[in-house]
């Protein structure tokens, strides 16, 4: 391609057209290479989105013409054993018709295609079907566009931004990030469950157009440090299960076998009776945390979202950062262009903005989340198993004495798990979160 | 409790490359040197099958996840995008 651009950006995911949307309405000529056939048609969530986020980039989005599917009034978190489970949930009259919604559900492929939509009505140019291989870069080293599968491919541009996802080829082969550690990542699959909408609001207890998402950990990844969710679309359902990579390999699970199962619990089976599969998919989920995070700019590059390993796994948070950080590089990229200096100093204004924000906040804050997972395999074994116990005993009625129970319940407890591995737990629980 | 991979793959799109995408670079280290083969499990497609002497590799069915390529123990999978346009496509995603 003989044209030159101001920016290129890799991926049509919510971090590459944020920036997109952000840099073609200040009329800054942008070109987003996408891989799949359309945007979105390789990409996957676990569906939930976030309003706040979208707002800062498109304030109407509602509308116009965002696919949302639920807009989640209720959380709940489940903690299973093999044959029940604990189960908590929240509901707030505030989610119910706030503007924007705080959370909501959507498809990828719809939300992601009209996302990239929005963008090129601002004028920035989205080619779909094409692969960058490799970045191009002057005798300095400095990054001065992208190489691309298709003849003739090579795209110059002034600076490019990596919005290519967490599976990143491309970074991988240009060191711009080193490869994940298999601990760094989990490997999840997703279900799409489809059942009538009528029937979903009763399963789920909720109006039209409202939803619940439903996180769950336990017994059901086999031991595996990992977590399962159930999402509400309007008329399917999103089942997400996935583990930390290394555990699956340890462990000679096969994740489709893991997600039937999962299915098949008698907490899960009652909500997707009779619902017929439609879509079966598989991602990672960048669970490195703040350690993990490579250096998100340089000589005529940017790094957002996934790719720069942007993920709070303990809050489920991924496609706000990918946006936020998207925005932030676009505005970064402009302060850049005005000053003529594209270099890693003329572009440090996507760090401090990224350093200024919630995002640095909050991986740092739950820097070692992942480590504590890790390191206490114990939540995904004995724990539900000895919390299942527990529960069933002081319920069932037997005509056995409450304190005997207890007795019992308390000698299992101390048979299963050692009270200093218990203390170590909240110990480095606590830790981990605070 | 049985699932088939391929009703799974089957409710999926895909355009399939001609050209793999996947590549086992040495099999003979497959099957002299790993003793664990976890790429025979952890694969969400079921894309890696154990034949007679060698792993062979069903790229067709690749969900992209990228797995294999850091899970293989001795990084003996050579994995790059299919071309542009190729390969799954999400229709809900």
């Amino acid at each position: 391609m003989q044209e030159e651009f101001e920016v290129a950006i890799v991926g049509a995911g919510p971090a590459g057209i944020s920036a997109a949307y952000t840099l073609a309405g200040r009329g800054i000529k942008t070109i987003v290479l996408e891989r799949g056939e359309y945007p979105g048609s390789k990409n996957i969530s676990g569906g939930v989105l976030y309003g706040h986020d979208l707002a800062e980039i498109i304030p109407d989005f509602t509308q116009r013409g965002c696919p949302v599917e639920r807009n989640i009034v209720e959380s709940r978190l489940w903690y299973l054993s093999r044959d029940g489970g604990y189960s908590a949930a929240f509901r707030d009259q505030l989610f119910y018709d706030r503007m924007p919604p705080n959370a909501f559900t959507v498809g990828r492929a719809r939300f992601d295609r009209w996302f990239a939509e929005q963008a090129g009505e601002k004028g920035a140019l989205v080619v779909c079907s094409t692969v960058v291989t490799d970045l191009l870069r002057d005798g300095d080293n400095r990054v001065i566009g992208v190489r691309t599968d298709r003849i003739d491919g090579d795209v110059r541009a002034r600076v490019v931004l990596l919005a290519d996802g967490i599976n990143s080829a491309l970074a991988a082969k240009t060191g711009f990030r080193p490869e994940p550690k298999p601990h760094h990542v989990a490997l999840a699959v997703k279900d799409v469950v489809e059942l009538p909408e009528e029937m979903i609001n009763e399963r789920f207890n909720v109006e039209t157009g409202h939803g619940v998402t439903i996180e769950i950990i336990g017994g059901i990844t086999g031991g595996m440090d990992g977590i399962a969710v159930i999402y509400t679309n309007k008329n399917s359902l999103s089942l997400c299960i996935g583990a930390n990579l290394s555990d699956f390999m340890e462990n000679r699970v096969r994740p489709y076998e893991m997600l039937e199962g999962f299915k098949n619990h008698p907490m899960v089976l009652p909500l997707i009776k009779g619902g017929k599969s439609k879509e079966y998919m598989a991602h990672w989920i960048a669970e490195g945390g703040y350690d993990a995070i490579p250096r998100l700019c340089g000589d005529g590059y940017l790094i957002a979202g996934d790719s720069g390993m942007l993920f709070n796994a303990l809050h489920r948070e991924g496609s706000n950062m990918a946006m936020t950080s998207g925005r932030f590089a676009a505005e970064a990229i402009m302060e850049a262009l005005e000053k003529g200096d594209l270099s890693r100093n003329g572009l440090a204004g996507y760090v401090s903005r990224l350093q200024g924000s919630y995002i640095t906040d909050d991986l740092k804050k739950y820097r070692r989340f992942n480590t504590f997972r890790l390191r206490h395999h114990e939540l995904f074994t004995t724990l539900p198993e000895l919390g299942g116990f527990a529960a069933r005993e002081m319920l069932t009625i037997d005509g056995i004495s409450k304190k005997k129970k207890q007795k019992a319940i308390w000698k299992k407890v101390k048979k299963d798990i050692s009270l200093c591995r218990i203390f170590r737990l909240l110990w480095d629980g606590i830790r981990s979160v605070k | 409790m049985t699932v088939k991979i391929e009703d799974k793959l089957f409710l999926d799109r895909f355009r399939v490359d001609q050209e793999p995408h996947i590549r086992i670079a040495d099999n003979t280290m497959c099957m002299e040197k790993c003793e664990d083969q976890p790429c025979l499990y952890f694969c969400p497609a079921n894309v890696y099958r154990l034949e007679k002497d060698r792993i062979v590799v069903a790229y067709e069915g690749c969900l992209e996840c990228g797995s294999c390529r850091i899970g293989c123990p001795h990084l003996n999978i050579e994995w790059r995008f299919p071309t542009g346009g190729y390969g799954i496509s999400h229709r809900f995603g």
